[in-house]
């Protein structure tokens, strides 16, 4: 809400000391937050000059520019050669000249300056150069805004309100009221103890029968609220339409934001302002009878002021009219916008002037039904004072009447269908209970007073009857929020409260933090990705037609069409981020995510009826919204390109290959204590022959690990030879004792027997070490492959694995036989489980 | 021990002879001061003090002496022997000296060649941020709770006490989840963990929850659509406004120093009631300005009993703070596409802690 200070002067004691800084300061101390200051970038001399004479110099450009003597002040020497370029204006006409000396907005210096071979000594502006308007075609001419009582060198800025700030404050949902400068000079007033004169204090005729016939007539309220509880309508009979509304109420509107339109509009936009009641102006002859307000009928349509057509939808609430035949025609959209056909136009001579009371709920739906926020819906849909209705009006006739040179028709059509207010009862103590403050009776009595309450005590209650402004006062904790910003928040001490003694983070907690410190120390760079995914890019990734991780979770408004489904793994958008860093210019690129995962399963959720406000569902309910969150696994993911370990004096680097990806994850697991079997996977959008599947040793999957697809590689516009892991940190972080059990350190020697196995090359290594294991027994401490050997010294089809075997007894030297025995029983097991055979030699 | 000597003259024997004894001790040392290295030295040690040497000849000769010749021979060669024997060990401790501290001389690298050998890995400046948060309150005897990013609308509005058709439920800017029956959505922001922390907890309550939040703002240098929070809250007996306010100007000086200057002021959220904003006084380049911080509040009686708890006993007060905007006042980040791109500079400069 904007805000000009001369305005607000006019209803607070803000006087003429009263600065932009000051207003906003005692306004954010009572909850209205700065938005920002607009105007006062205008220094003078700016005057009111007359031009004597226009002298048109066809130039050679094609241009014709006007060399014009002006006079800006009583004196000879006040008269003043200047160029300009525009020809709306001539010889008589009273402009606004800029002297030499004066800034413009945008910090624009006039200068006595030297052009088409004269030396201009001033600028005659225009509207848009002030900062007053949007018309640049022209010079104003301040006869045309109705300026007339003028003379040459008087100071133009106060009279164009050029002088004058705005200042302008974010309005909070429940303060609906501050959407005026009533409620902005009475929270001005509260917060400086100061005076508060209401612009909406007019004495308001009573009603009558004699008005235009208005009917309420709601015959499905929506959540059981009727769309309309109060609708005055009064008169104005044999008004100038086309005349234009006065160059203070313009002024107002434009520093306001709005844009002057007729008289009419002006009227009902500047009541707005300043009370905060919404007001429709429809021209009454064009009305075919009485007003009926009731909701929309399947398939009527009603084109809107901004000239779109719009399908009713049955909540929305109307304005219609009704003809002598009983047949309804729609006016407009209750409380959002008016239609075409009763419109004020210039031939406009009768107005209706609606001021009602329109509910917040039925207005807030209709406004997002059409997309249609206007001024009037935000101030309906935040709840508008419903005690209003009959004097804004009042000042909307008296204005019309004022300026538009006519008379107030005789009736007053006033239906009221208010419900009566239920008083809020409030604990006596709450208001320091929650508050921290110390505060006796009387402060919460007269704090509550100042913001309009009506204050009784009733025992250990207070009982208060909000004003009627103030909808969003319901109950005690929204008193004393009231209370608390009367006293200041600034008065509010610092306490720091005593918890009780907690337990730390969490074992979960302190693991991810180990596995993120792991990878880091590993040489990985942990990057943060949205985790909006494109529709293709499953498709990039290779991943097959009934992939589960197809089915994502779409968004219904996503930022971009681009971009509307919800990442089902890291690497549906880990690889975003290595494409740009590879864009920009990096070319070895270790990379690790941490992050959730979204992983419908599928199932339609079950319907849940939702508890009333402020009740707690039951358990099953409660389990049952649970239920129907999607799950979202932790998951961490890497990616490797480029070089793992650079070149340089050292020698030659070392490019990243599948061992890599497989190492984080093992390094990993290794640092939380638990060991992964890894096997031979195929599984998009890894390499089928490179592609590593690492589980718990009782099978659940952890994740895989591997070097990527060539062609979803070459999709994804990737590297070569990119690899990456991803794993399931839910589950490796599971598999993790609560607590790591010792195991006795033997102090007896080492005794190291080394074995070459031939083996089929298909036989995984990992196999034949697990069998190595099973085979040694308890006295194995260590089997370590040391070399992997392919040739013609063991055949073809075949591989020869040296492992040496470390072995260790708890509690004697072994003797080389028993080691010896050990080996052998080792190769005894491989030999069974993947046919392996002792190397010759 | 060579055998007795019959023909020989006993005390006629040469090689024991005072002259010939203390030659060949003095060719002997000679011969250790002039060796150059230890090569040298173990040629001298062969030729003087090994098996042929003089010295260990007329060793030899002792036992055919009669009985009486012995003991002064003895003497003089054992003498001799042992002179010898000390100088070739001094000797040695100094060639080997000398030679160690060559080698030493030789193996000298030049350390300031550069050793980047492995690439060095870094952690996201956010993430390490909120989890040096995490700590803070830890610190004070809070605890890190969590919760789902695609959350169900009743726990990410209607518990918070968003009425489905109040102005500040459309201006969450939300994502919404297809298909609209399912009531998902991505969650506004961290409060909704405040409504499960209360309905698995109970009280009291003393929690933070850092984590992802989302609006549907474009990404430009202040707005992302995907940000995080600091949810925090606390519910007790007794809890007051001045008990937030204490929390929050706690954690502002373990955020910005000392000396930061914040501003407590009255707001609007549903679920909070009475409802705060903490902004910060903050130098920019075109003077000082209040910067929001976050918003705050005693939790509404209405979220209180949407989770059990009765609000005549208990009271508590919930805030939640921007990652982001933290970090780009402690830290001077100037733009927020820094944060969210994924470009490993942006963490590679802070390294493991920020």
């Amino acid at each position: 809400m904007r805000a000009p200070l001369s305005w607000l002067r006019d209803h607070t004691d803000a006087d003429a000391s009263t600065s932009a800084e000051d207003v906003l300061a005692a306004l954010v101390r009572v909850g209205l937050e700065e938005e920002a200051v607009h105007g006062g970038d205008v220094s003078g001399p700016v005057v009111v000059g007359e031009v004597l004479e226009v002298q048109p110099e066809p130039q050679r450009n094609g241009k014709t520019i006007n060399w014009c003597q002006v006079r800006t002040g009583p004196g000879e020497e006040d008269v003043r050669g200047i160029v300009c370029g525009a020809h709306n204006f001539g010889p008589g006409d009273q402009v606004v000249v800029a002297l030499p000396g004066a800034v413009l907005p945008g910090g624009f210096v006039i200068t006595a300056r030297k052009t088409y071979g004269h030396v201009s000594d001033g600028m005659i502006c225009s509207s848009l150069e002030l900062g007053i308007g949007d018309d640049h075609a022209g010079i104003l001419v301040l006869s045309e805004a109705d300026l007339t009582d003028v003379r040459p060198g008087d100071d133009a800025l106060p009279l164009l309100g050029l002088d004058d700030v705005t200042i302008e404050v974010n309005v909070t949902p429940d303060r609906g009221y501050c959407f005026s400068l009533r409620g902005v000079a009475r929270e001005y007033a509260l917060s400086t103890g100061g005076g508060f004169r209401d612009p909406s204090d007019v004495g308001a005729p009573p009603a009558d029968d004699e008005g235009h016939p208005v009917r309420i007539s709601d015959h499905a309220p929506v959540r059981g609220r009727q769309g309309c509880r109060r609708y005055v309508a009064r008169t104005v009979r044999g008004v100038d339409a086309s005349a234009p509304s006065p160059a203070w109420m313009q002024r107002v509107l434009q520093a306001c934001g709005m844009r002057p339109i007729s008289l009419a509009v002006d009227v009902t936009n500047y009541v707005m302002l300043a009370t905060g009641q919404p007001l429709h102006a429809f021209d009454l002859d064009r009305l075919r009878g009485p007003v009926v307000v009731r909701r929309a009928r399947p398939g009527e349509r009603l084109t809107t002021l901004d000239d779109v057509e719009r399908r009713l939808d049955p909540e929305d609430l109307l304005i219609t009219d009704e003809d002598a035949e009983g047949s309804s025609r729609v006016l407009a959209i209750a409380g959002v916008m008016g239609g075409a056909s009763s419109e004020v136009g210039p031939t406009t001579q009768n107005v209706l002037v609606e001021s009602a009371w329109f509910d917040p709920v039925t207005v807030a739906r209709s406004a997002r039904r059409h997309k249609l926020s206007t001024e009037a819906s935000r101030r309906f849909e935040r709840g508008v004072d419903t005690d209003l209705a009959d004097r804004a009006a009042e000042l909307a006739v008296r204005l019309l009447v004022e300026h538009g040179g006519g008379s107030a028709g005789a009736g007053v059509t006033d239906v009221d269908e208010r419900l009566p207010r239920e008083p809020v009862r409030m604990r006596a103590d709450l208001p320091a209970r929650l508050s921290g403050l110390t505060l006796p009776d009387g402060q919460v009595d007269d704090a509550l007073r100042a913001v309009g309450c009506d204050v009784e005590r009733s025992g250990d209650e207070v009982v208060v009857n909000p004003a009627s402004w103030r909808p969003d006062l319901v109950e005690g904790a929204d008193l004393v929020e009231e209370v608390a910003r009367v006293v200041g928040y600034e008065t509010i001490p610092a306490v720091l409260p005593e918890a009780p003694a907690g337990r730390g983070l969490t074992r979960r907690q302190r693991l991810r933090r180990s596995v993120a410190a792991q990878l880091a120390g590993l040489g990985l760079v942990e990057v943060l990705t949205y985790p909006f995914v494109p529709e293709g890019r499953h498709d990039a990734l290779q991943l097959p037609a009934d992939d589960p991780r197809r089915r994502a979770l779409r968004l219904a408004n996503p930022l971009s069409e681009q971009a509307p489904l919800l990442r089902t793994s890291l690497l549906d958008t880990l690889v975003d981020a290595a494409r740009r860093n590879l864009s920009r210019g990096a070319r070895d690129l270790g990379l690790f995510e941490i992050g959730r995962v979204f992983r419908p399963d599928g199932a339609a959720a079950a319907p849940v009826t939702l508890p009333a406000p402020g009740t707690r569902p039951d358990d099953e309910t409660l389990d049952r919204l649970r239920a129907g969150v999607p799950a979202q696994p932790l998951r961490c993911a890497v990616l490797l390109t480029g070089a793992r370990e650079p070149a340089g004096w050292w020698g030659a680097g070392r490019p990243v290959d599948w061992a890599d990806a497989v190492e984080t994850v093992q390094a990993v697991a290794r640092g939380l204590g638990v060991r992964l079997v890894v096997s031979q996977d195929e599984h998009a959008p890894w390499h089928p022959g490179r592609c590593a599947r690492l589980a718990l040793p009782d099978g659940t999957l952890v994740g895989h690990a591997g070097e990527l697809a060539p062609a979803a590689l070459t999709a994804l516009e990737l590297p070569e030879r990119t690899c990456a892991a991803e794993m399931d940190l839910d589950v490796l972080l599971a598999a993790v004792p609560d607590v790591v059990r010792a195991e006795p350190l033997s102090t007896y020697p080492v005794a190291l027997r080394d074995v070459a196995l031939v083996v089929p090359v298909a036989v995984p290594a990992a196999r034949v070490e697990t069998a190595l294991r099973e085979g040694a027994g308890s006295l194995l401490e260590e089997v370590r492959l040391f070399d992997e050997y392919r040739g013609e010294q063991v055949g073809a089809g075949q591989r020869s694995l040296a492992y040496r075997l470390v072995l260790r007894a708890p509690d004697r030297t072994l003797t080389g036989e028993e080691a010896t025995a050990v080996r052998d029983a080792a190769v005894q097991r491989a030999a069974e489980v993947t046919g392996a055979e002792l190397r010759a030699g | 021990m060579p055998s007795p000597n019959p023909g020989y003259d006993p005390v006629r024997v040469e090689a024991l002879s005072e002259t010939a004894v203390e030659q060949a001790l003095a060719d002997g040392l000679a011969a250790v001061a002039a060796a150059r290295d230890l090569d040298e030295l173990k040629a001298a040690r062969l030729e003087h003090a090994g098996d042929r040497s003089p010295l260990a000849l007329a060793n030899r000769e002792i036992g055919a002496l009669p009985p009486a010749a012995r003991a002064e021979a003895g003497q003089r060669v054992g003498g001799a022997r042992g002179r010898l024997g000390r100088a070739l060990a001094d000797r040695q401790r100094e060639l080997e000296a000398e030679r160690d501290a060559r080698v030493l001389v030789e193996e000298a690298v030049d350390v300031t060649l550069p050793v980047d050998r492995r690439p060095v890995g870094a952690r996201h400046p956010l993430q390490l941020l909120q989890e040096g948060i995490g700590d803070l309150f830890v610190g004070m005897g809070w605890e890190v709770a969590e919760g789902p990013e695609v959350e169900a609308e009743w726990f990410n509005f209607d518990a918070l006490n968003f009425d489905p058709d109040h102005p500040a439920r459309q201006m969450q800017d939300t994502f919404f989840v297809e298909p609209p029956e399912a009531g998902l959505v991505l969650r506004t922001h961290t409060s909704p963990v405040q409504v499960r922390t209360l309905l698995e907890r109970g009280v009291p309550t003393y929690v933070v929850c850092p984590g992802r939040t989302f609006r549907t703002d474009e990404l430009d240098a202040t707005h992302t659509p995907v940000f995080h929070q600091v949810e925090g809250l606390a519910v007790d007996e007794g809890l007051t406004m001045a008990h937030l306010r204490g929390v929050l100007e706690h954690f502002a000086r373990a955020m910005f120093g000392e000396d930061v200057v914040t501003r407590f002021r009255p707001s609007f959220f549903p679920f909070t009631e009475p409802s705060a904003e903490m902004d910060l006084r903050w130098k920019t380049p075109s003077g000082e300005r209040w910067l929001e911080w976050g918003g705050c509040g005693m939790v509404h009686p209405n979220v209180l009993r949407a989770c059990g708890v009765d609000p005549d006993r208990y009271s508590g007060f919930a805030f939640g703070m921007g990652i982001e905007r933290t970090l780009m006042l402690r830290n001077g980040v100037d733009d927020m596409h820094d944060m969210v791109e994924g470009d490993v500079r942006f963490s590679t400069h802070y390294g493991m802690e920020i």
